[in-house]
This record gives structure tokens, C-alpha cells and sequence, in this order.
């Protein structure tokens, strides 16, 4: 897939949890969001955007949420 | 005393009553007992006395004017009305004596003496209450004769295409313009005239053009030939019923088919009905010829290229082509390569199979339905938020109401019947919010109702109503805490209420954004938290958004703080678009769930499956359709089986739609016709109607209705058994008999739906799940005790304005909905005289932003988009607010979807349909787009047809 739709889609599950007060929580709940509903095809293109290319484009939460708690 | 066993085929000619209390007396040495409230007519009715009527019907209330149900009482003087006297203890009523005979006699007399005397040929001969009565009472003779004034020679009107209106036989009984009023809700007609000149009118219209919205009420009520189905006239009088459930929108209407050995002679709303209690649209009353219509395809079709003209071919060469290619192409690409998608004009069963089909054989978990398109954020924020992914009440449940809330759906045009039923609550006084940002009919144009507050506000900005109204819930202290305490995470609500509280979620703070006063936002809150028991009905104007799970979430939260969820009256209540919306999502047809909403990942429900199917399952989550889409365009998505469902007009930005339905090497289609999404297969499985298949609907209120094969299918299976072939040819039988044992199967397995089985749907009709061991009735109100989840859980909703925004290219809104006369993608209703109120999709457009364009009404006008650009005509009405327009999407060659982006909801995809960027201008030729499609689909039937011409 276009890996600019899957920055989109990943950093609007992000902005859903950026007002938590508990931010530890939301990096789970943000990874949980991608491993629960996202094909992993999808899962491993972004992770492997992350390793190649560093994340571009991908808020800070949700690129730690992603490096700390995706299951590739 | 036992509770009364209704017959629905019996007119009880007064309403039944609520009443506990039992009242008992006498009628014709008959004791009865009834409940306090109901007509000394209702209780000999139920004594089995017949009393004669013509005015009296069950379904609206007495009216006391055709003289023919007087009875005496003892004890009382005169000859009182039997359908407007209620009963009271000890009385006793004759019903019949020499003295009543001759006053009915006399009063049939005047009757027959203005009313032509053609019972022979007439279309009601033999199912004509009139004609019933003149027998019951003896009538033999007219003494006045035939010559004098009458009303004989009036001029029918035959308008609509759907009844005729003959005054001539009209005995200005106004049960039509009763139920026109009480069963309606429209008002559209009315008794003009005094005395002789009394007729019944249509606003001195005809009744194409007057107010009348064809619900076919006034059809149903008169008691004569005077409205009367056009097909009855051309058909004559069915011969036997089938009850059956409509295939139109979530609502779930209950209908007799009328038949004449196959063939429908018409459909009348079923008074048992659990969802529509008798009542119906002019979708589900009238607009089902559909069925039969000439662009039906009933021979499967192949072809190699969507370039070649298809092959009619026997089912097996399709099935085994098929099946052929998806193993070919899951050899070539892998087994990810090939996905499937439902609808929700399947049935269960149909959706159930499939999904099977595709996690089973296919080995993937790429099935997803079009609920994606529509109501996935409700199924995702009610099961975070309640923990279960369904609407909470029933629908009868409005008519406990205080307050009903209504945000982004419009009940008239999308959900009828259960409008009515919603009227009729707010003309007894309910207060009514409303926040759309478009004027809807509840706003300001329905008879004797007006919203208390239209909040109107700006599209995409719902979140940010929701924060706003919360803000004023939890800072005025109008919180429901011991509620909130008993029943929900208190760390969760105190998350919620901490972030509502700040300041710039204020109604002030918000209110530029959301184009609305603050002091409304305030009084609104007020009332919904305030004003006794509130309900939330919502619509696509909620879930289409960017962010429309998080408003679904918001909704739930506000129900959770105001105590409003949990009994009669109060809710969180989706207004689902398609009959089976709810059901497709129930049986599993989304990429992450088995049937029931249990997750994929989770192993004990997966070995709950791989145990029952013999197959080893995905633990993955699959693609969901716009990631297929995605997928495709890019080379590695290769083939989709499509049952029902027609993406390609339905789906946004239809040129990446149809790029990717291109670049896909086997499209197999399952559909009544070459549909648009057709245009783009290689493999066309003729589909079966509602009329001619056994299932189940699972309508909005989670009511599970049965549907009943009437007639053979023109196609020669039943779609469930289509794809069962299917399935056996890809090396997996399945071996079904029949729909109900699918629905075993599926009980078996889901433990909300244990108790559901065919048998029970006959005995009682119809069933909300959860419907277990712990339920065995179902269950009408969720969460009475507990929420399914067991604690409630708030969540923070904050408003994230959407990235559609408005600049200097794009400086306008457009937002889509939809008409009642029309729907979905209309393939149904496009091929009914229903085109007469709705032939084409048109622009609405502010006088505003019409002027600063030079556009009049009618004029061609471009609309374009970030994706597309298509033309529509222009309508200039003040509905829409200045900044934005609005259109429908129920004609393909409208493009509507032309201009729609591939925005969408966070957490599940829902496209963004209701915000898109435009400019709006005057043009005068159609938009390129439009012009390929018409080149392109005139092919694409033409390569049916050049076939057919060639067989024959």
C-alpha cells in the first residue's frame, strides 16, 4: 500500500489517544489499535518503513508506540 | 386472567390499551374481561361478537362517524357507539336487536344509495368492507332509489403511480385521512367540503403533487374500492399471504406477501410486525417490482476481459470458472491475493456462508462488508464504550421518551415507519434537539412538530458538539454521578470529565468552530440532561466522519453521565441505512471478527471455529475493503467474490474504485443486476430476491425477522446456495438443505444467538438478540443491570478538525444523505415507479453561494473536488446553511462519488463521506467523468445484451 495512506491512517490512531493523560497507556492502546485491526502486511510495511526510512512523517507518539509494542 | 392472545387478522376495529387494569362485562350473555381504556367494540370483539363498522379500525383511534356500531346498553339511554364508548365494570351490551337492525339498514341504505352498484367488477369485490356490511345487516333494498344526487360521476385520480383514488365509491369514512394523520404522520390529506360536498382531498391537489409521502396508510385503512393498489386492480384479489420482512432500510418492516400462486400481488405491512406494528413506506409497500424487472439478469456470465462481451454459461461452468480462477490466482499471488466482500441486503445466512467461505477456503480473513462504508464506527465505539456493538433499544422504546435527540440522521427520509412512530411521540409532547447541519423535515416541516433546538452546525465539527455539550453536562453539575459510580469506570469517567471541563471545550470557545450560539449548545445540554428520560437516535451524519467513531464514543459517554441508557425511553440508538446492517456485522463479516464479535486472535473462539469448520483459521486480521482497494491499485490484490454489494457507486472516489477493480485479474459479482461494480467482473452470479429466498434481517434494534421464499428463484438458487457451490467446487462442501440449518450452525456457534433458530422465528415472529439460555425471549433493552462489558467506560473524545478543509479553490462543503423515495445506490428503487418523485440526484445550494455564482435554479452546475468533478442540477434552498451543499448518491451517472476522497475514520475506515471539499459552477455539458461512464456502461450492457440477441 501507499505508505504515505498508511502515515495518515497510523497518525490518526494516534491523535485519538494524544489527550491521555497516561501516555505509557496510550503507546499500548495506539500499537493494540494497529495489531487488533490492521492486516499484517500493513503492520510489517510500516515497521519496515520505521527501520529503513526512520519514520518519517509519523508523530512521535505513534512512532514510539509502534517501535515499542507492533507485532510484526 | 390470562393475557388476551391477539389475532392478527382480526380488526379489532379500536386500539388495544396499556392499562393493568381489568375490566369485565357483558356483551350479547358473553362475560368479558379487558383491560380499562379499550371500546365496548374492542371487548366484543375479543368476546367473538362482530359489531358492524365501516369507520372503526384497530389501528387508529375511534371516530364515531358511519352509525353502524351502535349497540344498547343496559341502563342507558339511546343507542351509543360502540367504538367510542369504552367499557366500563358490569355493563351489559346488546349488540344486536330488532331496533339496532333497522338503524344499520337505514344507514347502509344511505350509503349504497350514493355508491355504484359495479360490485361484480369492481377490484375490492370480495374484500370490501362495505359490501361485508350491506350482508351483515340484511341490506335488500334502497327505498330512495339510484336517480338522485350523487357523487357517481367524480373523476379518479390516478397519480400515483402505485393506487388510484375513485371518489365515486368514497363513503368519507376519513379512516384515510386518519391515517394519513395518526399512522403517518404527514397530513396530506383532509375532508373538504360540508355536508354533501364533504370529500376526502388531497390539498386540492392530485395525490402525485400534494404533500403525500405513498406510504400507502390511507390504501390500507379505506374499507372500500376508493384507494386501492394499482396491481390489485390489474391482478384481481390475492389468493393467499406469506409474512415476510422487507429488504429496504434498517428499520425491519414485517409484510404480508399477497400472492397470486407466484406472483406478488402486493405487500401490506404486517400489524404483528414487531418492528413496524402495520405500518410501512412506499419502499417496502410498493416498490418491490424490482423483482421482476426486465433488466434482471438470471444466467450466470463469464468473460476473460471486462473488454469481451459475457458468455451466458450453465452454473456449473460459472461455478467451476470461478473457482478455477481463484485458485489459479491464489497459486500465482498467494492466498492474501483474493478477498470477499458482503452486504447488508444479504441475509444472515447468506453473509454467514460467505464469510465461512472466505476464512475457511480462501484462508484469509479478507472479508469485510459494507457496514464498512457506513456504520463501522458504531460497531467499533459502542463495543468500546458499552461492549457491545449494537444499538441499545427497541424502537417502540421512543414512545417512553422525554427527550429525543437526533444527530446526523434524518428519521422521514431514511427511516419511515419508525419516523412515524417518533412523530407521534413528539406531537404528544416529547422536546426534540436536532443537530444537522442541513434542515431536515423534523427541523420545521412536519405537521405539528418543531425541534425545541437545531443546532446546525458546521459538517465535521460533531466531536466538537459532543465536547461542547459535554462541557456543559459535567461543569453545570447535571452529571448522573450515582449512576456513574454504580455502572461505569469511575478512573475512565474522571479522565472524561476532567478533559470536558476544560475551558476550550466550552460552548463559547467552540462556538465559532461549530457556527452554533453557545447559549443553545447550553439550553440543548440542558434538555438532554434534564428534561426526564433522553434518547440519542444518529445516523451516517455521525459515523461518516474522520472522526466518526470518536463521536460514537462521545454519544455513549454522554448517555453514561446523564443515566440516560439502561431502561424504557432513553438509549443510544443507531439509525442503521440497510435492512441488515446490524446482522452482516453480526455474522462476522468484518476482517478482525468471527461472528458474534469475537476477535480473530482470540484462540479459544478460533479453535471454537477451526473445530466446527475442519479448517485451520487465520489469527489475523484481514484487509478491510479500502484496503483491498489499495492493494489492488498497487498489483498484489488479485480477485474479489462481491455478493450484493455494488462498491463501485457506492464506495468513495470511484476512480480509484475502478482503477482498482481493473488492475484485479477475476471480479465475480453476485447481484440481481449488472450492477456497476458488474461493469468490472469476469464472473456474474445472478442473484435471488428477497421474494425468492429463506433467511433471516437483523434490523436496527437487533430484531432478527424472518425472511420466506414466496416464489422459485428466477435465477434458480437461493444466493446462499450459490455460494455453498461455490465453495464445494473450491474443494470444501458444504451441504446446507436449507437457510435454517445455516441459522443452526450459526447458534451453535454464537453464544448471543443460542437460542435463535427457524422454529422460534415462527412462533414468535421475531427475536432481539441476545437470545440464549439466560435470554430465551431475547432481550428488547440492553444493559438493564450492567453494561455487556461490566463496568461502562468513558472515553476521551477530542475534537481533531478533519484535513478536508475549505481554501480558495475548494471554498465549499459537501455533504451527501439520502430520499426517501430512493435506496442506497437505488438499483432497487431506480427500477420502480419510485423515479417519479426522485429521477435524478440534484444539488442543493444556499442562496447565497448560488448568487455570488450566477447559479439559478435548474442550471447545470460542476461540482468539483480534491478526486473528481461531476454535474448535477442545481436546487437553491435555504436547508443548507451558507458554505455548503448537498446532494444524494442514488443515480450512478450523478458521479457522486466521483468527488468523495478517501478520507476516513480512524479507527475503522468509514469513509468521510460527509465532508468533502468543492467549488460549485455554472457549466454547460457534462463532466468528463460523466461522459466515459456513459460510453463505458453503454458498452458494458451491450455486452449483455449482444449475447442474449445472439441466444435467441
Amino acid at each position: 500500500m501507499d505508505i504515505q495512506r498508511l502515515i495518515t491512517m497510523a497518525n490518526q490512531i494516534g491523535d485519538f489517544y494524544k489527550s491521555y493523560p497516561d501516555q505509557t497507556q496510550a503507546h499500548v492502546e495506539i500499537a493494540n489499535h494497529l495489531n487488533h485491526f490492521w492486516a499484517l502486511p500493513m503492520r510489517k510495511q510500516i515497521a519496515q518503513y520505521i527501520n529503513e526510512q526512520g519514520g518519517i512523517g509519523l508523530h512521535d507518539h505513534v512512532l514510539e508506540a509502534v517501535k515499542a509494542h507492533l507485532h510484526v | 386472567m390470562d393475557e388476551i392472545k391477539y389475532n392478527p387478522n382480526v380488526d379489532y376495529g379500536t386500539p388495544k390499551s396499556q392499562s393493568t387494569k381489568q375490566i369485565t362485562l357483558t356483551v350479547d350473555d358473553r362475560q368479558v374481561t379487558v383491560p380499562e381504556g379499550v371500546s365496548i367494540m374492542h371487548a366484543a370483539t375479543i368476546a367473538g361478537v362482530m359489531v358492524p363498522k365501516l369507520c372503526a379500525t384497530d389501528s387508529l383511534e375511534p371516530f364515531g362517524s358511519c352509525r353502524l356500531c351502535l349497540v344498547e346498553i343496559e341502563g342507558r339511554r339511546g343507542y351509543p357507539a360502540s367504538c367510542t364508548t369504552p367499557v366500563a365494570e358490569g355493563l351489559k351490551v346488546h349488540t344486536q336487536t330488532p331496533k339496532l337492525a333497522d338503524i344499520r339498514r337505514g344507514t347502509m341504505e344511505l350509503y349504497i344509495s350514493d355508491h355504484p352498484l359495479d360490485c361484480l367488477t369492481c377490484a375490492t369485490n370480495g374484500d370490501c368492507e362495505l359490501q361485508d356490511m350491506a350482508g351483515a345487516v340484511g341490506l335488500r333494498e334502497v327505498r330512495y332509489g339510484y336517480d338522485g344526487e350523487n357523487h357517481l360521476e367524480s373523476v379518479k385520480d390516478e397519480s400515483n403511480p402505485y393506487f388510484t383514488f375513485d371518489p365515486s365509491k368514497c363513503i368519507v369514512c376519513s379512516r384515510c385521512v386518519r391515517a394519513c394523520e395518526e399512522t403517518q404522520g404527514t397530513f396530506a390529506l383532509t375532508i373538504s367540503g360540508r355536508g354533501f360536498d364533504s370529500k376526502v382531498s388531497a390539498g386540492n391537489k392530485s395525490f402525485l403533487d400534494s404533500e403525500c409521502v405513498s406510504c400507502g396508510a390511507c390504501v390500507q385503512a379505506c374499507p372500500t374500492a376508493t384507494l386501492i393498489e394499482k396491481t390489485v386492480i390489474e391482478a384481481g384479489t390475492p389468493e393467499h399471504s406469506v409474512t415476510t420482512t422487507c429488504a429496504y432500510c434498517g428499520v425491519g418492516c414485517s409484510f404480508d406477501a399477497e400472492m397470486k400462486g407466484e406472483e406478488v400481488v402486493r405487500m401490506t405491512p404486517n400489524k404483528d410486525g414487531g418492528a413496524n406494528h402495520g405500518h410501512s413506506c412506499v419502499k417496502g409497500r410498493f416498490a418491490w417490482g424490482y423483482a421482476t424487472h426486465k433488466d434482471r439478469i438470471t444466467t450466470p456470465m463469464i468473460r476473460k476481459s471486462i473488454k469481451d462481451p459475457w458468455q451466458q454459461v450453465s452454473w456449473d461452468e460459472a461455478i467451476n470458472y470461478a473457482a478455477g480462477e481463484l485458485s489459479r490466482i491464489q497459486t500465482q499471488y498467494g492466498k492474501e491475493a483474493i478477498g470477499g466482500i458482503t452486504s447488508s441486503r444479504c441475509t444472515n445466512e447468506e453473509v454467514y456462508v460467505t464469510q465461512k467461505l472466505i476464512r475457511a477456503v480462501f484462508g484469509s480473513n479478507n472479508v469485510d462488508t459494507c457496514a464498512r462504508v457506513c456504520h463501522s464506527p458504531t460497531g467499533y465505539g459502542l463495543k468500546q464504550t458499552l461492549g457491545e456493538s449494537a444499538g441499545t433499544q427497541t424502537f417502540d422504546s421512543v414512545m417512553q421518551s422525554d427527550v429525543i435527540f437526533i444527530i446526523g440522521a434524518n428519521p422521514t427520509d431514511g427511516h419511515p415507519v419508525f419516523a412515524s412512530q417518533m412523530m407521534r411521540r413528539l406531537r404528544a409532547g416529547a422536546k426534540l434537539i436536532i443537530a444537522d447541519p442541513r434542515e431536515i423535515d423534523l427541523v420545521a416541516n412536519t405537521p405539528h412538530i418543531r425541534a425545541d433546538y437545531h443546532l446546525k452546525l458546521r459538517p465535521g465539527t460533531n466531536v466538537a458538539l459532543i465536547s461542547a455539550l459535554s462541557h456543559v453536562i459535567v461543569t453545570e453539575g447535571l452529571v448522573q454521578e450515582a449512576f456513574v459510580k454504580a455502572r461505569c469506570e469511575w478512573d475512565s469517567f474522571v479522565a472524561w470529565r476532567d478533559f470536558v471541563a476544560k475551558p476550550e471545550n466550552s460552548p463559547e470557545a467552540l462556538a465559532h468552530e461549530l457556527g452554533i450560539k453557545a447559549e443553545d449548545v447550553r439550553a440543548a445540554a440542558r434538555l438532554y440532561a434534564t428534561g426526564g428520560d433522553a434518547a440519542i437516535y444518529y445516523g451516517l451524519g455521525v459515523t461518516e466522519h474522520s472522526q466518526g467513531s470518536t463521536a460514537v464514543m462521545g454519544i455513549a459517554n454522554l448517555a453514561m453521565a446523564t443515566a440516560n441508557i439502561g431502561r424504557e425511553g432513553v438509549g443510544v440508538n443507531p439509525l442503521r441505512g440497510q435492512n441488515n446492517v446490524q446482522g452482516s456485522c453480526d455474522m462476522g463479516s468484518m476482517p478482525h471478527e468471527f461472528p458474534g464479535y469475537r476477535h480473530v486472535a482470540d484462540d479459544a473462539t478460533r479453535a471454537l471455529f477451526e473445530s466446527a469448520w475442519g479448517r485451520p483459521l487465520s489469527s489475523e486480521p484481514g484487509l478491510r475493503i479500502p484496503n483491498m482497494l489499495d492493494q489492488a491499485c498497487e498489483g498484489s490484490f488479485k480477485a474479489l467474490y462481491c455478493v450484493g454489494e455494488d462498491i463501485v457507486q457506492s464506495d468513495p472516489n470511484t476512480q480509484h474504485t475502478t482503477h482498482a477493480l481493473e488492475n484485479m485479474e477475476c471480479v465475480i459479482v453476485q447481484d440481481l443486476f449488472l450492477n456497476e461494480t458488474a461493469m468490472f467482473a469476469h464472473v456474474f452470479f445472478p442473484g435471488a430476491s428477497f421474494l425468492e429466498k429463506s433467511g433471516t434481517f437483523t434490523n436496527a434494534e437487533r430484531r432478527i425477522s424472518p425472511v420466506r421464499r414466496v416464489m422459485a428463484p428466477k435465477n434458480g438458487y437461493e444466493d446462499w446456495e450459490v455460494t455453498a457451490k461455490l465453495s464445494t467446487a473450491l474443494g470444501y462442501p458444504m451441504s446446507y438443505k436449507h437457510a435454517s440449518e445455516i441459522m443452526d450452525e450459526i447458534a451453535r456457534l454464537t453464544p448471543t444467538f443460542h437460542g435463535v433458530s427457524f422454529k422460534k422465528l415462527d412462533e414468535m415472529g421475531s427475536i432481539q438478540w441476545p437470545c440464549n439460555d439466560e435470554y430465551p425471549a431475547g432481550t428488547p433493552i440492553m444493559h438493564v443491570d450492567e453494561f455487556v462489558r461490566g463496568k461502562g467506560k468513558f472515553f476521551i473524545t477530542e475534537y481533531i478538525a478533519t484535513t478536508e478543509k475549505v481554501n480558495a479553490k475548494f471554498p465549499l462543503i459537501l455533504t451527501t444523505g439520502r430520499i426517501l423515495s430512493q435506496y442506497n445506490v437505488g438499483a432497487q428503487t431506480r427500477r420502480t415507479p419510485n423515479t417519479a418523485w426522485h429521477s435524478e440526484d440534484i444539488l442543493e445550494i444556499h442562496p447565497h453561494d448560488a448568487e455570488d455564482r450566477g447559479i439559478k435554479a435548474g442550471d447545470w452546475v460542476g461540482i468539483v473536488s480534491r478526486a473528481g468533478e461531476t454535474v448535477l442540477r442545481a436546487k437553491i434552498t435555504e436547508r443548507v446553511q451558507a458554505g455548503v451543499v448537498y446532494t444524494t448518491f442514488h443515480h450512478p451517472e450523478s458521479g457522486a462519488n466521483v468527488i468523495t476522497t478517501d478520507n476516513s475514520d480512524w479507527a475503522t475506515n468509514c469513509p468521510e463521506y460527509k465532508v468533502t471539499a468543492v467549488q460549485v459552477t455554472r457549466v454547460n455539458q457534462l463532466s468528463d467523468w460523466q461522459k466515459h461512464y456513459k460510453t463505458f456502461s453503454d458498452a458494458q450492457i451491450a455486452f449483455v445484451n449482444r449475447k442474449a440477441e445472439a441466444a435467441r
